[in-house]
């Protein structure tokens, strides 16, 4: 488990800039996606996750806005800037060849 | 549903965000934890598992090592806050540091925050305020002697107006020769003082009580107690109006004499005493806590005051304008008049009396009259010596506070990651200063609070270590100037080194902080650099202290083995005093022919006592180093201006020497060897020529190239006898110890005569006894007089050293608290070192070094800083001694022993204080060292 945390921490960012880049989604959303996603085998608690958008949001990444909806509170929603899908592009392209070499070194099959 | 806000406020809490900023996160984290809890509770958990789940949800993870700032998402501005080299000065505006440093609120906060984080390092906190403690205890002891003698104002109305009068002649090379007393009354008429008075020291013999007892007495005009603005507690003082002659036959007693000699008797007033077999009525009694003005401790206690307009019985009835036989006067300036203003207009005085009586004044003399401040006078001898300790207290406080901002660096570079985090969370700049100064401030007030605690406690042992005749002993106290200097000093101290971390704090890139953990690389290259210079000054000021220590030591030493040139062994000193009635008819010792019965007499009885071995009189001049004799400004004894036979006199030059009035067994009572001729003997009465013998060093001064046996001099005083030279003795150290040689000349007593007398005795004596067993033989020769003052000779030579002996105490209290001090701070950084290096040395040991040479490399690193600093202190040390030169005896400012001396000891402390975190680091386990890399 804590090797599996050293791999979060290099691609936490990777993984919340994908989820909004096609929609915005708030923070339980992001949360509740990479949970069902990778079949409970990653998961953000809030006091990690929120940290990890504030900064994406400092970085120009991601926007937040707060979003009120009739019958319901109101809510802050997070989205991918352009730069952040610039960033996104290369973070999955980096992330792809990452993968290959290691998978390659490791001598591993590709699922 | 449960409200999450206050458990996620709980957390924030300690980060200070701005209160609209926190409510936002506040509210988008509630808002996760509601949902999140009802997603659990749909998927059938119960509510209680559901909260713990969440709860826990807050807690888990690498929460604080991954928050950031969130800065004005409105705004839009990206800027990172410590990307620039923002400082506490353009970070932050002024104001917005002023209005945080206001805000009351937060200020307990962070006063709360403060104290916890110091309640969990108790090992830095003791360390930190023990130094503190120390520097601060010492500069305020210090200061206290320093405000009651130099600062605070004398304890009369007006204080600033009192003046001191003194008359020089410059053009005969003498300064305060006292003044005539129709010169008073000229002073007294000038319109440039409300009062002028005479003050005149002197002893007198009170009778009429059980024994007969020496008092101090001072005769003073009858306006004294006006001009000094003093109220006596019982009567009434003397009467200002009163011009009659002669001694006035009316006393003001001292309380302490009321509550001694007459047990407080509220009908004290109008009784009578004698003094000098003259009768005297009590007319008031002065408050207990009068502090005479005087100039030593002698003047200081004066137990009767007596008052006269110095002409008339026993004084001449027309005292002339040339007899200087007033050796001191107070006075008040007129209101209004300053000091400038007083002496020009005393200067336009001088000049008129010059011109109208042109013969007392003779051109060469150069008469002047100056005022000088009156508190001048009464401290100015001890000024220096306070100084000197004044300021070695400084580099004491001043190594203190390098160790301490040490310490708080070394801290500040823990706290690195938890700063980090407060600032990214939005903690401002302004904020964090003002909690880190906050921190630091709380150290040095509980520091500062440990010191005056310190004082307190060791104040009395303190108070025995200071000399008895320093001036107003009994003002020093710790008053409320004394604790607002302390907490002003601690305030500042606190601001100082609260400065240093606070400024690292700002510099942090916030970024590498987070992302490293506990260490900051970017800042701590600079860190350790500051902390080796702080290391390298604490040396060097160590260094300095330690040198004026040793300098001091080694002068001391050499003036205690300093060869006397007399044996004070087994010599005891014991004083009477034959009376001055102020008639001189009813004198019973008026002349030598008189006075020389009773002396041998003395001498008889004294060598009937038992183990009385040898016994010898004087004058009181002729007790070696006595250093309460020597600063009474008694009239005319002491000090003899002579002229030699068959020079011409100069008298605007007289010639001058001190000397004393001895039976003949003297000289060999005290060991002092005979170089030429002869000591006194039978045939030298008061009917045969004068004779003297004086010393080796009166030959060599005023003989250079004759035999000095045969040649004579005299006194100038008119009517004066040649005095023809029988012997010369050895130089020996009985004026002062550290020069031995001061031109002598010692007459015969039963030649001269003299009323203030000195016994010795030699031998094996009881000096408990002596006192009672020499007072019964006098008493049966003449029960009115006193017998008082028993010393051994050896007393009185250590006695001659107690202010010399109190500084170099002071200094190497100092000198060794620094040491203390520089070794604490060394180990401190050295630890750090090698805390900091523990990485490169377990990869040294899993690469092969030997333990030994890690052990080297660390101690190489201690005695570098070490060298540095002593070196750097060594420099400094040169120009300090050569300001000390003036106290030096014996040893040159630049003495290699004591600075070589002081070298290894602070290069040796180094060396010691460096082996433990040395050991250590040979100690390190190289697998774990790499791991943790």
């Amino acid at each position: 488990m804590k090797k599996l945390n050293e791999l979060k921490k290099g691609s936490a960012e990777l993984l919340i800039l994908s989820l909004v880049e096609a929609r915005a989604r708030h923070g339980y959303e992001v949360a509740k996606m990479i949970d069902q996603r990778s079949a409970g085998e990653l998961s953000f608690n809030a006091a990690s996750l929120y940290p990890l958008l504030y900064r994406l949001e400092d970085r120009g990444w991601i926007e937040g806005r707060w979003v009120e909806k009739a019958n319901q509170r109101r809510r802050r929603y997070y989205r991918a800037t352009v730069a952040g899908r610039k960033v996104l592009r290369e973070q999955r392209s980096a992330w792809k060849t990452f993968v290959a070499s290691v998978n390659r070194i490791i001598g591993a099959d590709y699922a | 549903m449960p409200d999450w806000r206050p458990e996620i406020a709980r957390r924030l809490a300690s980060f200070h965000l701005d209160p609209n900023h926190e409510a936002a996160v506040i509210s988008e984290l509630a808002q996760h934890l509601d949902q999140h809890y009802l997603d659990l509770l749909i998927k059938g958990t119960t509510e209680q598992a559901a909260y713990q789940a969440v709860m826990a949800g807050l807690d888990k993870g690498e929460v604080l090592g991954e928050l950031r700032r969130h800065i004005e998402r409105r705004q839009g501005s990206r800027r990172l806050p410590s990307s620039s080299p923002s400082s506490i000065a353009s970070g932050a505006t002024f104001a917005q540091l002023a209005a945080e440093f206001l805000n009351l609120e937060t200020f307990v906060q962070d006063l709360r925050y403060g104290l916890r984080a110091l309640r969990q390092s108790p090992g830095f906190a003791a360390i930190a305020i023990l130094t503190i403690a120390l520097g601060m205890g010492a500069t305020t002891a210090i200061f206290s002697v320093v405000d009651a003698t130099l600062l605070r104002p004398l304890p009369f109305p007006h204080p600033e107006r009192l003046v001191s009068i003194e008359d020089d002649l410059p053009g005969t090379g003498a300064q305060d020769v006292g003044m005539s007393q129709p010169e008073w009354e000229d002073l007294q008429q000038s319109g440039i003082f409300e009062n002028v008075s005479p003050t005149w020291f002197d002893e007198n013999n009170l009778t009429g009580a059980d024994r007969p007892a020496r008092v101090p007495i001072l005769i003073v005009a009858p306006n004294y107690f006006v001009l000094l603005g003093v109220k006596p507690q019982l009567g009434r003082t003397f009467n200002p109006q009163d011009h009659s002659p002669g001694l006035i036959p009316e006393v003001v007693i001292s309380d302490g004499l009321w509550k001694r000699d007459f047990g407080s008797d509220p009908h004290v007033l109008d009784k009578s005493i004698r003094m000098d077999t003259d009768l005297y009525r009590i007319v008031g009694v002065m408050p207990p806590r009068f502090d005479a003005p005087g100039r030593n401790g002698e003047e200081r206690n004066i137990e009767i005051w007596a008052s006269t307009n110095f002409y008339g019985l026993p004084m001449p009835d027309h005292p002339p304008r040339n007899r200087r036989n007033l050796p001191t006067a107070v006075a008040r300036l007129k209101d209004g008049v300053t000091l400038e203003e007083a002496q020009s207009r005393l200067d336009a005085l001088v000049a008129s009396l010059e011109r109208a009586f042109p013969a007392d004044y003779p051109q060469q003399s150069g008469w002047r009259v100056r005022v000088v401040p009156l508190k001048q006078v009464l401290v100015g001898n001890v000024r220096q010596s306070l100084i000197l300790l004044l300021a070695a207290v400084t580099l004491v406080l001043l190594i203190a506070c390098v160790n301490v901002a040490n310490l708080l660096l070394a801290r500040a570079s823990i706290r690195t990651r938890e700063i980090a985090i407060r600032q990214a969370l939005g903690a401002g700049q302004p904020r964090l200063v003002r909690q880190l100064l906050t921190e630091s401030l709380s150290l040095s007030v509980m520091g500062g609070i440990a010191g005056m605690a310190l004082l307190f406690c060791t104040k009395n042992l303190l108070l025995r270590m200071v000399p008895e005749n320093l001036p107003r002993l009994n003002a020093i106290s710790i008053n409320w100037t004394i604790l607002g200097f302390a907490a002003a000093c601690s305030l500042l101290a606190g601001m100082i080194f609260g400065l240093a971390p606070a400024r690292h704090a700002s510099r942090l890139d916030v970024n590498q902080a987070l992302k490293l953990g506990g260490r900051s690389v970017t800042a701590s290259g600079e860190q350790a650099h500051t902390r080796r210079l702080l290391v390298i000054t604490e040396f060097a000021l160590s260094m300095v202290l330690v040198i004026s220590a040793s300098l001091l030591l080694r002068s001391f030493w050499k003036l205690l083995n300093a060869q006397l040139g007399f044996n004070p062994e087994n010599v005891v000193t014991v004083r009477t005093r034959l009376p001055y009635p102020n008639d001189p008819k009813i004198d019973k010792y008026p002349t030598p022919a008189q006075q020389s019965p009773f002396i041998r007499e003395l001498l008889r009885r004294g060598q009937t006592l038992s183990g009385v071995q040898a016994v010898a009189m004087g004058d009181t001049e002729s007790i070696p180093l006595d250093e309460s004799q020597r600063e009474l400004n008694i009239i005319v004894e002491g000090q003899f201006f002579f002229s030699i036979e068959g020079r011409d006199v100069q008298s605007d030059h007289p010639l001058f020497a001190e000397y004393s009035r001895v039976t003949p067994e003297y000289f060999q009572l005290l060991g002092i060897p005979l170089l030429r001729g002869r000591f006194f003997n039978d045939s030298d009465n008061d009917k045969a020529p004068q004779v003297a013998v004086v010393n080796e060093a009166f030959a060599q001064t005023y003989f250079p190239n004759q035999n000095p046996i045969g040649q004579a001099f005299k006194s100038t005083k008119p009517n004066s006898s040649w005095i023809r030279v029988v012997g010369v003795i050895a130089n020996a150290r009985t004026a002062s110890l550290a020069q031995a040689n001061v031109p002598l000349i010692y007459r015969d007593l039963y030649q001269t005569g003299a009323k203030h007398l000195a016994i010795f005795l030699r031998g094996k004596i009881d000096t408990g006894t002596i006192l009672e067993r020499l007072r019964e033989q006098i008493e049966s020769v003449d029960s009115t007089l006193p017998v008082f003052g028993a010393q051994t000779l050896q007393q009185t030579v250590a006695a001659s050293l107690s202010e010399r002996r109190f500084s170099m105490r002071m200094v190497a209290l100092f000198a060794l608290t620094a040491l203390l001090l520089a070794a604490l701070g060394i180990y401190g950084v050295i630890s750090y070192i090698v805390s900091e290096r523990t990485h490169e040395f377990g990869l040294r040991l899993a690469l092969g070094a030997d333990r030994e040479s890690i052990l080297r490399l660390v101690l190489r690193e201690g005695l570098a800083l070490a060298l540095t600093g002593t070196s750097l202190g060594i420099a400094a040390g040169l120009l300090v001694s050569r300001a000390m030169a003036s106290v030096l005896y014996g040893v040159k400012a630049s003495d290699p022993l004591a600075f070589a001396a002081g070298a290894l000891c602070l290069l040796g402390i180094a060396v010691i204080a460096c082996l433990v975190p040395a050991w250590r680091a040979t100690r390190v386990d190289p697998m774990l060292a790499l791991r943790d890399a």
